[in-house]
């Protein structure tokens, strides 16, 4: 191995902290890569990367082919998803999805026809040929999201940035996590795909130089590796064994010896990251124009009588895999989707692998132990010295703890690559990860609702504003005709004096048959209102809203007297109107008043009674009152549509019909609480 | 003597040039408005929905400014109250069930066949999240929408539903480990065995 090292000539550094757990490397990584058998069923999320998730472009029935799409990306960030197989689109629904929630999110099913028959597909054999534009537009079409964990749409990280030219692009090769193998049996198997993949990455970006980082533990890769890439310009450079070697800023570190700065990405500082199996698909979509329709799986854990990689078919169920790989089922059952470090408990055995699905982990009970309860932070500072992000674990877990998340992101929270060696080294076994990823997902919460809530003001400023403005437009609007209204009356005055004799004012007919009508319904309401039996206190709520509308038309009255002449004779009218039902409503109360009065048994019970139902009973009424004026409400909007908008009738006649169901409930509702309400009296 | 003279002399020229660029720089940086009723309206949530007895979020953070109690925005709910608490540094209070009570996020949606394009619900809608003209179809931007319940109440054919918001994935939050104590690989709990 150190002749390995050695020859590379290349300088490595070195990163702070990191840590080394045992790498279980070799359970999976001695056979060759075999390929899953096609499962019966496939199930394929729309959402398999970090973006937007894709739209579905196919039906249930639909016949498709293997490389055919069936959904396409939404947007710039998002990627295309494709089947696997040929076969029947069977479904189209909710099924569980590998993600540390458990939740289920859309997918297309598919049922293969078992005939595995391609779609037609666009090789290009020289790359050369092609134009930058065509080649990420080729990698855009193939659907592929970052294979190395994280699914970032490959080809976004194929625009060179603008401003300045890529200086390094890197090969992610370190695989540091424990148990891991498939991009090791990958490059073992396949360097010659990878390092065509690169050509082609490195064709688009024109880096300055091109490197792959590769862990030590992985002799076999490196060599194959070293003669694929003879007569390029890609270099092989071996770095140490450590977790997280892998991480995109160490990485960067050990190459390099640049650091990202917070809150940045590598592109900030003219590198761009790939993983190596990415490069693979990268080269099988330009050269033979397929899209990512499989990648490789590590089955590992001593769970496993087969451990090892497999070439599976994207939307195979991990249930399949199990079956076939000879799975024993430990006691209780675990299975972690990902490895020990940075993995997640599984939920459901039938969520399907995708694009980002690097390794399924069935680890026997004593072989991965689960941690012990934690205890108190003894401020050993382990997790400092182990925390290859720099950060001060310790500190953020007592800011996560408290919730005191303005300090947690101060102290950096955001730059936690949630790589788990702070929890691994922690004496105290304080769960510290999972800390940081409750507060980080608080965090981003409050600031979505503090950006919708800055949107909400800002919209509801607008309106405010908007709305005093036609406020002002009209109040000047008025005075104008208010004016102009002034100059004619003073006109008619001196041509009536002209004219002396003149009959009375005939407008007066014109209102009588209008305001027989308003009282004949004023009558209607007053005998409606008789009619339920109101208790006193919504008599005198009534009787107050009356009351306080009265005053409002009474100010309005004042101001117009002021303002708005031509208005001063239709709010008289109002308020006599109001001033009516404002009597009305004071008399039933104090009608109601005496009537309780009189029957003091009946108060009296109904203060004994207990104080729930009554309240019970009050909120029915309310709810009965309600009703009962949203239907005249109702019924009102129906007679005036059925003189002018005889289109909408048939919907209000709908509305009104399942509001007086509604209110007939409320009404039975509220009689059975009174009748209980009395048994429990009697 | 003459030292005592210089010395009140170059005081006073101290005090009066100072003076010049205190009353100078209190009239070119003035902030405009009043900085705390700011922070406080950046603490509530803009719901806009009067359940506070002011009209509008704004006029409540001036009442808190004023002294009012900081309990009564039901929308905002407990961590709007201890971010009020922490910023006014006073006690946090739990909510007055007065103006209600803390709810889930909601949207309004309307069944849109049903709608008759009356306009009331967008005359009450706060945020102009409802879009629609008169006699025609109404609907509502749900990402605008701030669940104010405000327009539910006109609508007079009721056609107006307030549903809870379901963000999926997206919304989804790690728990707090201090509720469940177990890493993210172990996130069924295994008594069996860690009693072991
Ligand atoms: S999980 Fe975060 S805090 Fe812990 S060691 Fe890794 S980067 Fe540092
Ligand atoms: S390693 Fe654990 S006990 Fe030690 S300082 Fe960090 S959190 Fe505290
Ligand atoms: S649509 Fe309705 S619930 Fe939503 S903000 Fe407007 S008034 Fe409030
Ligand atoms: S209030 Fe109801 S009926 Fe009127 S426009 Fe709004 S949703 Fe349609």
């Amino acid at each position: 191995m150190s002749s390995l090292i050695a020859s590379t000539s290349r300088r490595v550094f070195d990163f702070h902290g990191g840590i080394h757990p045992s790498e279980h490397k070799s359970d999976s990584n001695q056979t060759t890569i075999s390929r899953a058998p096609i499962p019966p069923e496939l199930i394929l999320p729309v959402q398999q990367h970090i973006g937007k998730p894709a739209i579905i472009t196919v039906a249930v029935g639909d016949k498709v082919l293997k490389g055919q799409r069936i959904a396409q990306a939404d947007g710039f960030v998002s990627t295309h998803v494709h089947a696997p197989t040929s076969g029947t689109i069977v479904d189209i629904g909710d099924r569980p999805i590998p993600h540390p929630s458990g939740m289920t999110e859309l997918c297309v099913i598919l049922a293969p026809d078992s005939e595995d028959k391609w779609c037609e597909l666009e090789p290009e054999e020289h790359y050369e040929n092609l134009s930058i534009e065509a080649i990420q537009s080729k990698v855009r079409a193939a659907g592929i999201a970052g294979m190395g964990g994280a699914g970032f749409p490959t080809d976004i990280k194929l625009q060179p940035p603008q401003q300045d030219k890529v200086a390094t692009l890197i090969l992610n090769a370190a695989e540091c996590e424990p148990y891991i193998t498939a991009d090791d049996r990958l490059m073992r198997e396949r360097a010659d795909e990878i390092v065509k993949g690169i050509e082609i990455i490195a064709y688009a970006l024109q880096p300055g130089e091109c490197l792959i980082g590769i862990e030590d533990n992985k002799p076999e890769a490196v060599a194959a590796l070293n003669s694929a890439v003879k007569g390029t310009r890609i270099e092989v450079v071996v770095v140490p064994t450590k977790y997280p070697s892998g991480g995109e800023k160490q990485l960067i570190k050990l190459l390099t010896d640049k650091e990202v700065p917070s809150g940045k990405i590598p592109a900030d500082i003219g590198i761009v990251c790939q993983n190596v199996a990415t490069a693979a698909a990268v080269y099988r979509a330009v050269r033979f124009g397929e899209p990512l329709i499989s990648r490789i799986t590590t089955l590992t854990g001593q769970q496993f009588n087969q451990a090892g990689n497999v070439e599976v078919l994207l939307g195979t169920p991990i249930s399949w895999l199990l079956e076939n790989y000879g799975y024993q089922p430990s006691n209780p059952e675990r299975l972690i989707l990902g490895g020990p470090m940075m993995g997640y408990a599984l939920h459901d055995r039938d969520t399907p692998v995708i694009k980002t699905t690097n390794c399924i982990l069935a680890p026997a009970n004593d072989e991965l132990p689960l941690s012990d309860p934690a205890q108190a932070c003894i401020r050993c500072g382990l997790c400092a010295d182990a925390c290859p992000a720099e950060l001060l674990p310790q500190q953020l877990y007592w800011f996560a703890r408290a919730q005191e998340h303005e300090k947690a992101e101060h102290h950096n929270l955001f730059d936690c690559i949630e790589c788990g060696a702070c929890s691994y080294v922690c004496p105290s076994s304080i769960p510290l990860v999972h800390y940081y990823r409750h507060a980080k997902s608080e965090i981003k919460q409050q600031r979505l609702d503090h950006e919708k809530s800055d949107r909400a003001r800002i919209r509801f400023e607008a309106r405010v504003e908007r709305l005093e403005r036609e406020q002002a437009e009209k109040e000047a609007k008025r005075q104008a005709r208010a004016d102009a209204a002034a100059k004619a009356q003073a006109e008619k005055a001196l041509a009536a004096k002209n004219e002396e004799n003149k009959d009375a004012m005939p407008a007066n007919s014109g209102v009588d048959p209008k305001q027989a009508a308003i009282e004949a319904a004023l009558a209607r309401k007053s005998t409606v209102q008789q009619d339920k039996t109101s208790s006193p206190a919504e008599l005198k709520e009534a009787w107050g809203k009356a009351q306080a509308k009265l005053d409002k038309m009474l100010d309005a009255l004042d101001n117009a007297k002021e303002n708005a002449p031509e208005q001063v004779e239709k709010l008289t009218r109002a308020v006599e109107k109001n001033q009516v039902r404002v009597n009305q409503a004071k008399q039933s109360y104090e009608k109601s008043q005496s009537e309780n009065a009189a029957t003091p048994s009946t108060a009296i019970n109904s203060n004994a009674a207990p104080a729930l139902s009554q309240a019970d009973i009050s909120q029915l009424e309310t709810n009965l009152a309600k009703a009962e004026a949203k239907l005249a409400n109702m019924s009102d909007s129906l007679t005036q549509a059925k003189q002018d908008q005889p289109e909408l009738v048939e919907k209000l006649e709908r509305a009104v019909a399942k509001n007086k169901v509604r209110v007939q409930a409320a009404n039975q509702a509220l009689l059975d609480a009174r009748a209980t309400l009395k048994q429990e009296e009697g | 003597m003459s030292l005592i003279t210089t010395a009140i002399l170059a005081l006073a020229a101290l005090a009066i040039a100072f003076g010049a660029l205190l009353g100078f720089a209190a009239i070119r940086f003035r902030v405009e408005g009043n900085p705390l009723v700011d922070q406080i309206d950046g603490i509530l949530p803009q719901t806009q929905c009067g359940q506070c007895g002011h009209p509008g979020c704004r006029p409540y953070a001036e009442g808190i400014a004023n002294g009012e109690d900081i309990n009564k925005c039901p929308p905002g709910g407990e961590s709007t109250i201890q971010a009020l608490a922490d910023l006014l540094d006073v006690e946090p209070m739990a909510l007055d069930a007065e103006h209600g009570e803390e709810t889930v996020k909601k949207v309004a949606i309307i069944r849109e066949d049903e709608c008759i394009g009356c306009t009331k619900c967008i005359q009450a809608c706060p945020v102009d999240a409802i879009l629609g003209a008169a006699k025609h179809m109404h609907t509502v931007i749900e990402s605008e929408c701030t669940g104010c319940d405000l327009c539910v109440e006109p609508c007079p054919v009721d056609c107006i539903d307030m549903v809870p918001v379901d963000a999926g994935l997206a919304g989804w939050k790690w728990n707090s480990p201090s509720q469940s104590n177990i890493i993210a690989t172990d996130a069924q709990p295994f008594k069996s065995i860690s009693a072991a």
